[in-house]
């Protein structure tokens, strides 16, 4: 194995690995979240390309592709131009560091997790730059809403992942990986809880799909966009949503673990499991409202992080780090009651200003 | 230091996903906010009050039914009904009772597009739609069957209906009520207690009782506001003194009740069609009335409880062939009215919904 051995050797396969996969699995996705809808809303969905529909994706592709690309005559040409890459590059960033199964990954850094953190936010400048490179005012409104919507689950989000942290005593996703005996979405349900939701807003699916809510306004931040430049905010939506289901499977459902099957078998069925559970949310609940969403995250999900945090380091400074299968069942105690509190003192609702 | 904003304006259509058609709002904001609102209509104009006047009462039918769309049924009943006033026609038992079975589906099949419209604008991405344009079209079906047509149906005509129905609809139809309920079920179990339905439609868009009023709000909008006003009881026409039916109210008078009313009378009518069945005399569904009608001088005002609110036809006689003046009373356009009050002081997406409540159909608002 001197080859894989070699830096640049181990770095360009993986970087081929990585980006047939990420294609792949977004228009897998693509295909199953289409496919899915239609049987969640009583209908086919696409069937006529390819057996079962299965090309559709593929022929959406050279749709876009062969689209004229229209550049608003009014708008920032360069930043317009700019933003769809600036979008795309971070997202695709993360998989860097996301074990596929055990010692595969393009680089096992030792602060794994806290890379992920920071190179997900960086997708909202790219789709701020949409927003305000368009000079539409929809589009406007849209940015808006993505960079608060961003930096108000962010917080949330990261506190959740500290519980894991504690748990893993590491920030490498392989030792993460590697200390889940018991997946850590039973060890820390409340995080997972927080960490799923917070997910749900920081790739803008509905709930809190506000950035581009279809029915208020239009298309949000790429209502200017067309050709493969959409294409591309589409790519972003949906590699999001592939990156987070694989941060899920890596921190709550203990990765590429599993009996029986092969290990990257394991982590594909779980990353599809949990799109599986976006898309169930999408075609099932509604939208919030802008203040309604802020509400929710500073209000409800931010103490509860901050709670959960403070359990999960109380429990490992008593049990130490290897937690017993015994706290199971107390930790989802605890969340069942702490949630149910929380939903009686909060309530969303009201919201009218005086003007 | 504070940075300096100011207010933007902003067209919501007449290209819009939730404008239900060509509607313009011209939406003036600060950030989310709406501080003003400009409602601008008129893109769907076809002129259709001037272009009656040159055609006979009986040519005018299907102009009707393409005032609201997505109610032909009760159009053509509130035009028929006026002209048999002018007229003096008298109507066969038999066809009244199809007309109120008629306008009766045609009510469920018409909330089910405004709730499930509404829930849309919610941001519930198609779902409920979709489920309830499985219910309508069964309707859809029934309503081919008896005049082979799905959306412009012209059935109803002067002095009774076109013709009789087929020996396939009482079944279906007896098939249709005894599953509808169980569907409004089902969208209460998923709907009526979503939380983010609450959270979304509850409080919001309030349309006062004395508001309601003043403006001549009807139809959903003026009972969710908590008035017992439906013309059905109120002054009924055809055989609605017949049945027995409630009248569901709201008591805020916002989206939340505004949806909550929508399906309840969906139930009722559910009842109306299975009293109607029972009750369907035999016999002629068509009184013989001369193509070219003449009415004698004078002017009449047929008004039935439509879907949407009160729909009227005013018209006037100069003992012609044609209309003198054919007037028609618009419930979409004047629930339109209090839009602005409505929806003053909420975000966007409350404008949105508050608007999607009211459940309008430009080709009326337009006309």
């Amino acid at each position: 194995m001197t080859l894989f051995d070699n830096y640049w050797i181990h770095f360009a396969i993986f970087v081929i690995i990585i980006l047939t996969f990420v294609m792949g699995m977004v228009m897998g996705f693509i295909y199953i979240e289409r496919r899915g809808l239609g049987r969640f809303q009583i209908r086919l969905g696409p069937n006529r390309v390819g057996p079962f529909g299965v090309l559709q994706p593929v022929a959406d592709a050279i749709k876009v592709l062969i689209k004229e690309d229209i550049i608003p005559a009014k708008g920032d040409k360069w930043v317009f131009w700019l933003a769809p890459v600036v979008a795309f590059v971070p997202v695709l960033m993360i998989f860097a560091v996301v074990p596929f199964q055990s010692g595969a990954l393009l680089a096992d850094l030792n602060i794994g997790i806290l890379y992920v953190v920071a190179v997900s936010s960086l997708a909202a400048v790219g789709v701020f730059m949409a927003g305000w490179s368009s000079n539409n005012k929809y589009s406007l409104i849209g940015a808006m809403r993505d960079v608060a919507q961003l930096l108000s689950y962010e917080i949330p989000l990261v506190l959740s992942i500290v519980g894991v942290v504690l748990i893993a005593g590491s920030l490498s996703m392989t030792k993460i990986v590697e200390a889940q005996s018991i997946p850590f979405i039973l060890l820390q349900p409340l995080g997972f809880l927080i960490f799923f939701v917070g997910a749900l807003a920081e790739i803008n699916r509905t709930p809190f799909d506000l950035v581009e809510a279809d029915s208020e306004i239009v298309a949000g931040f790429h209502i200017e966009y067309s050709g493969m430049k959409f294409a591309m905010f589409y790519l972003v939506e949906y590699c999001e949503a592939l990156a987070m289901s694989a941060i899920i499977t890596t921190l709550f459902l203990g990765g590429w673990k599993g009996p029986l099957l092969p290990p990257f078998l394991w982590f594909l069925i779980k990353v599809v499991g949990v799109f599986f559970l976006f898309f169930w949310i999408r075609s099932t609940i509604p939208r919030l409202r802008i203040d309604q969403v802020m509400a929710f995250a500073w209000k409800c999900l931010l103490p509860l992080a901050l709670l959960n945090l403070l359990i999960t380091a109380i429990q490992v400074l008593v049990l130490g780090e290897a937690l017993p299968w015994v706290i199971v069942p107390v930790n989802l105690a605890i969340m069942a009651v702490l949630v149910v509190l929380w939903s009686k003192f909060f309530k969303l609702g009201g919201g009218r200003v005086a003007v | 230091m504070a940075i300096k904003t100011e207010p933007f304006v902003i067209n919501i259509g007449p290209q819009h996903p939730s404008t239900h058609g060509v509607f313009r709002m011209r939406t003036t904001l600060d950030g989310e906010v709406v501080v003003d609102m400009e409602p601008v209509f008129g893109y769907l104009h076809r002129g259709i009050e001037k272009l009656a006047e040159g055609r006979t009462y009986t040519q005018n039918i299907p102009f009707t039914d393409r005032l609201d769309y997505l109610a032909s049924m009760s159009n053509n009943l509130a035009y028929v009904l006026a002209v048999e006033k002018l007229a003096g026609v008298p109507v066969p038992q038999r066809a009244e009772y199809l007309r109120v079975i008629m306008a009766e589906l045609q009510r469920i099949a018409s909330h089910l597009i405004g709730v499930g419209a509404f829930l849309n604008d919610c941001g519930a991405f198609m779902t409920p739609i979709l489920y309830m344009i499985r219910e309508r079209e069964k309707i859809l079906d029934l309503f081919e069957m008896v005049c082979g047509q799905r959306l412009t149906y012209n059935y109803m005509r002067v002095g009774g209906v076109s013709q009789d129905i087929p020996e396939e609809f009482l079944p279906a139809l007896a098939k249709f009520v005894k599953v509808m309920p169980g569907f409004i079920d089902e969208y209460d179990q998923l709907l009526a207690e979503n939380e983010i339905v609450l959270a979304r439609a509850k409080g919001v868009g309030i349309l006062p009782k004395e508001l309601a009023i003043n403006i001549s709000a009807s139809g959903p909008v003026l009972r969710a506001s908590g008035v017992q006003w439906d013309i059905r009881k109120a002054d009924p026409y055809s055989v609605y003194d017949r049945f027995e039916f409630d009248i569901p109210t709201g008591s805020v008078g916002d989206c939340y009740d505004r949806y909550r009313v929508r399906i309840q009378e969906m139930r009722q009518s559910v009842r109306i069609i299975k009293q109607a069945m029972e009750q369907l005399p035999s016999g002629e569904v068509l009184t013989e009335v001369p193509l070219r009608l003449r009415p004698p001088e004078g002017e009449a005002y047929g008004h039935i409880e439509a879907p949407k609110g009160e729909l009227g036809f005013y018209l006037v006689s100069d003992n012609s062939e044609t209309p003198y003046r054919f007037h028609i009373r618009a419930s979409c356009l004047i629930n339109l009215t209090a839009l602005c009050d409505m929806m003053i002081g909420w975000k966007v997406a409350d404008a949105i919904i508050t608007f999607g409540s009211i459940d309008i159909c430009m080709g009326e608002v337009d006309r």
